[in-house]
């Protein structure tokens, strides 16, 4: 597995003249399959995994993944880790399925029969094979938000981070989003408010307030999760 | 839901006309509109059109759906030639609109965006040297193909809620949330953009 290191990183937004802190003095070193994020709105926990990607860069410490330091490798990183977004929508580019899929292959020298190849098995693999040709914004939310799964995993990227990937689905297709994180071969660290999702993860972190306030197996940590909000 | 200029997949001789073929037509056949002057040109033009749109095998209600957001200008427009100009001159201009709106409408409904996108990169490779990026450029392409269904989907949202919540018709209720919206959408997706590897 990819090793995700936090190296006392603390990030800081400017607000009217002072600042407003949203993480700090987060250490810690990621190595398990799948790794689970929890905490109420505002801790943290987005800015946290979105440091993992390079979207965001620490105001201070350092944020590695495999060595390679976010700061100063963002390019080489962002073809590591890919990153699953709360509203499929605003991360489909292309207009039609199948287009949005082969997106993220441009550039990479790939011949259009492989492009197509991987395509279609990506499609294939997440149940969108026959909307192939259909435009993107006509699917489903559940659908879309397997296409922007299918779009970041057929790049085959070491590491795939999700910010709430559930958040906007219903009962069903919640359900098929976790049984393909469950089969996914990647690191996976995954940010949710559904607790049942992370159950069987090996590890959850929970942020309070900009802090990392625990870091253990996932039922300890929705305990200590409800302690800090209830 | 949209389907305003949406690829609509079919084996049709249309179809398979390379997306460079089609996009120089389109420019043609915008310049030869000029060159309209008489009512039963407009026809004949709007008969070519209409044959193109049976041979791509593109249902009909797709089809009016591309000129249906064009209705209240194309009515206002053809009022405002008739008490100027007179119906013959109303019905060159209108119909000459008409008829190249569906054209370009067919172009879309025909090639997928990709295709287009590649022209476009193609097209713009000598101005590499004077440092357009013809990669970035077929990228704005692509995504103002694909935001026309996103705009459109966020203004329906935006008048649900503004009749879910009483506020009539008051433009200033509808413009406001509705760019406030757009900006969002775009802030999020520069995020993905940057997470798919836009800027490699």
């Amino acid at each position: 597995m990819p090793v995700i290191e936090f190296d006392a990183v603390r990030h800081a937004y400017p607000v009217s003249g002072s600042e407003r802190t949203v993480l700090e003095d987060v250490s810690l070193r990621l190595t398990e399959h799948r790794v689970g994020v929890i905490g109420a709105n505002g801790s943290g926990k987005s800015t946290f995994v979105r440091m993992i990607n390079a979207l965001v860069v620490p105001t201070a410490g350092a944020v590695r993944v495999d060595g390679l330091d976010t700061a100063k490798d963002a390019r080489a990183i962002r073809r590591r880790v890919g990153f699953c977004f709360t509203d499929p929508d605003a991360q489909i580019v292309m207009p039609t399925v199948g287009e949005d899929v082969a997106f993220g292959l441009r550039r990479r020298g790939l011949s259009k029969q492989e492009v197509a190849a991987r395509v279609d098995a990506a499609l294939e693999a997440y149940g969108l094979q026959g909307h192939r040709d259909h435009p993107a914004h006509l699917l489903s939310g559940g659908q879309k938000q397997l296409l922007a799964l299918a779009a970041v995993l057929v790049t085959d990227p070491d590491v795939v981070v999700m910010d709430e990937p559930t958040t906007l689905l219903d009962l069903v297709n919640a359900h098929r989003v976790r049984q393909v994180v469950a089969g996914l071969r990647q690191q996976v660290v995954l940010v949710t408010h559904h607790l049942d999702l992370v159950e069987d993860f090996e590890r959850v972190l929970v942020f309070h307030e900009a802090r990392l306030r625990f870091d253990g197996p996932p039922g300890e940590a929705v305990e200590a999760y409800r302690r800090l909000v209830l | 839901m949209s389907a305003l200029a949406v690829y609509v997949p079919r084996d049709s001789l249309v179809h398979r006309l390379p997306a460079g073929t089609k996009l120089v037509c389109l420019v043609v056949a915008a310049a030869a509109t000029f060159a309209l002057s008489r009512p039963w040109q407009v026809a004949l033009a709007l008969g070519v059109v209409a044959l193109l749109y049976g041979a791509a095998r593109v249902p009909w209600r797709t089809a009016l759906d591309q000129v249906r957001p064009l209705g209240w200008f194309l009515g206002a427009l053809a009022a405002f030639q008739v008490v100027v100009a007179g119906w013959e001159r109303a019905v060159v201009v209108v119909g000459g609109m008409l008829g190249l709106v569906l054209l370009a409408a067919l172009v879309s409904l025909t090639t997928r965006a990709t295709a287009i996108v590649d022209v476009v990169v193609r097209s713009l490779r000598p101005l590499r040297r004077v440092g357009v990026d013809p990669e970035r450029v077929g990228l704005l392409v692509a995504l103002g193909i694909r935001s026309v269904a996103v705009i459109i989907e966020l203004a329906r949202e935006v008048r649900q809620a503004q009749l879910a919540r009483g506020a009539g018709s008051s433009p200033l209720a509808f413009i406001v949330p509705l760019v406030l919206r757009t900006l969002r959408h775009a802030d999020r997706l520069a995020d993905a953009l940057v997470a798919r590897g836009v800027d490699d």
